[in-house]
């Protein structure tokens, strides 16, 4: 008896009238405490907008490591302890794809503003948001302390989880299955000064790497980084190494802990190119297979994927009560029960969850292999490169290597007096 | 801009410079596209208490050590029942406040004797943790006058909530910043 009715709980009727009182009794007022002020939005967004500028100006003009370590520290504390990681770019990816195809949740300005200021400073400036505005960036820039240098190879293949986790981010947005990027974002726990075990671990794990891999998150996770990297290619201005000119004196070489300084480059032998260009259609081909293995495979797991959504999960326990494997219901199936919802409709939902990810993971897949083809085309293509340069889309606008530039250093004890004296 | 001094264009620049213009202007094109769907509205998130179940799962799995989810009270449904429901265990040994007959695991309930028959309860919410346990009994045999709900001096409206995604009835939801609460109301 007492099951049932509690099952029935948001239907409880008006069992006993409300009194009519015959004292002078005052009926409290429910109390209603207001969110955070919509200005405060703003001001981040201000704040964000300034950082990005301030950065900007401190790796490209005044080219000073101190001032940008001393920014990262300020964003670490706005953005992360002060705000909480809530609002920030990184997790703003998954607000633009929600708003792209739900049409009930439109986008708030704030979220796109944080889309969109750093990937277009990064078309102007290069990586600056990565070097010193971004909070999850600059916890882990503080425990660099022994960088290993990972061989080429190993960083592009080991990206290709972060292409993984982007694809896998929109989908799982894209269909309504949460925010994956904010769900497991390694350093939110550590911002919240909350305790979740699991969480903290993994923020632990990323900062423990970190000593030795520089900035792993950055590097081999953060999808938002992955569309600065392409914006950065592209990049107007950005991150040189040397103020005036290289003179190829290869101090900088193991400058950088993320390995994105690139040597100057032999020239290729005349003899090597027909091979290579044999080469490179073959790769061509390789993408189309790629693209289709990675189409196909992502369609083979879709239905597991699409497990994940409570949809899926509601139906799959209401199918096995059916079956009478579950004795006891679950919250979810009392849930249901007082709803009032058809089965019919479950069903239906159900279907269109399955149809979502069914699309969602052969477009994913596809998109995956796609990268992973161009990604093998990218490294049997030969750049021409005369001078040590800071890869445009790697380089992460740190400022460590200016301090090995013995140009750089020369640069700065001649900028107060005369500068025009350094070149 | 750093480009070697040229006289001719060479390609690559002109293909660089040429996907540049072209991605800024997409970058341009997807920012007007992004802030024509957008709005200067904040969402926040709340409890539709229709739809709760009162799991007591607002009590676990807030990220905030001490949940954001409190009890409150629609008093103009509240029916001032002596043998209140949602205060008392099941079956209690006697009508008092004592803590072995209360329902409350914190004891955040108050309950004042008001005029014969009546007695007012209201909740202290610092020591209110959101477990529904209350909301439960109020529902099952009562005017279902206690509710949860996000109290929003507390919540960081995080972009996902951690208690939404275990919700099992779906009862937390996006509102407008503007109206941030779903209060339950007498013959909605």
């Amino acid at each position: 008896m007492g099951l049932i009715l509690s099952a029935a709980a948001v239907q409880a009727a008006e069992r006993f009238p409300p009194p009519q009182f015959e004292t002078d009794y005052q009926m409290p007022t429910l109390t209603t405490p207001p969110p955070r002020a919509a200005v405060w939005e703003f001001v981040d967004v201000g704040v964000l907008a300034a950082a990005l500028g301030l950065a900007s100006w401190l790796t490209l003009r005044k080219r000073s490591r101190r001032g940008i370590a001393a920014l990262s520290v300020f964003s670490l504390l706005y953005f992360g302890f002060w705000r909480q990681g809530c609002i920030c770019s990184v997790g703003s990816l998954g607000n633009v794809v929600l708003s792209l195809f739900d049409s009930s949740y439109v986008l708030p300005l704030t979220a796109a503003a944080f889309f969109l200021l750093p990937i277009f400073f990064t078309l102007f400036f290069g990586r600056v948001f990565c070097g010193s505005v971004c909070p999850l960036g600059a916890i882990q820039d503080w425990v660099v302390f022994r960088p290993l240098s990972v061989p080429a190879w190993l960083e592009t293949t080991l990206r290709l989880g972060a292409w993984l986790y982007l694809a896998a981010a929109v989908l799982f947005a894209a269909v309504g299955a949460g925010l994956l990027i904010c769900r497991y974002d390694p350093f939110v726990a550590f911002f919240r000064l909350g305790f979740n075990t699991p969480l903290w671990l993994l923020g632990l794990l990323f900062l423990g790497v970190g000593v030795f891999i520089a900035r792993p998150y950055c590097r081999f996770v953060c999808p938002y980084g992955l569309l600065l990297r392409q914006a950065g290619r592209l990049s107007f201005w950005h991150v040189r190494i040397t103020p005036d000119e290289c003179i190829q004196c290869r101090l900088c070489e193991d400058a950088c802990p993320f390995g994105a300084i690139q040597p100057p480059t032999a020239p290729w032998p005349e003899s090597m190119r027909p091979a290579e260009r044999r080469r490179l259609v073959f790769l061509f081909g390789l993408l189309l297979v790629l693209m289709s293995l990675g189409g196909w495979l992502g369609y083979r797991v879709h239905a597991g994927l699409a497990a994940a959504h409570p949809t899926a999960e509601l139906a799959r326990q209401v199918r096995l009560r059916q079956a009478g494997l579950i004795a006891e219901p679950t919250d979810a199936l009392r849930a249901f029960d007082v709803s009032g919802r058809t089965l019919q409709s479950l069903w239906t939902q159900e279907a269109d969850v399955f149809r979502r990810f069914a699309w969602g993971g052969l477009l994913a897949g596809v998109f995956v292999g796609f990268v992973a083809g161009v990604k093998l085309i990218q490294m049997s293509i030969h750049f021409k490169r005369t001078d040590y340069e800071a890869d445009r889309a790697g380089c992460l606008a740190c400022g460590r290597c200016f301090a090995f530039c013995p140009r750089h250093r020369i640069w700065e004890t001649g900028k107060p007096t005369d500068s025009g004296e350094t070149s | 801009m750093n480009h070697p001094p040229s006289e001719t264009l060479s390609r690559r620049r002109f293909l660089k410079d040429g996907l540049w213009t072209v991605s800024l202007a997409a970058a341009g094109a997807a920012a007007a596209a992004l802030a024509s769907r957008s709005r200067a509205k904040e969402w926040v998130w709340q409890i539709d208490p229709y739809k709760c179940i009162g799991c007591g799962r607002c009590a676990t799995h807030c990220v905030l050590s001490e949940s954001a989810v409190k009890c409150v009270h629609a008093f103009e449904m509240c029916g001032y029942c002596d043998l209140c429901t949602g205060y008392f265990h099941p079956d209690p040994k006697a009508l008092q406040t004592g803590a072995e007959h209360q329902l409350c695991p914190t004891g955040a309930i108050r309950r004042r004797f008001i005029e014969e028959p009546y007695f007012e309860f209201t909740i202290d919410e610092s020591r209110c943790i959101g477990c529904g346990k209350c909301v439960v009994g109020c529902a099952a045999f009562g005017n279902g006058s206690l509710f949860l709900q996000i109290r929003h001096d507390r919540c960081q409206n995080c972009n996902e909530c951690a208690i939404g995604r275990v919700c099992p009835s779906g009862a937390i939801v996006r509102v407008p910043a503007s109206a941030p609460y779903l209060l339950k109301v007498r013959n909605p």
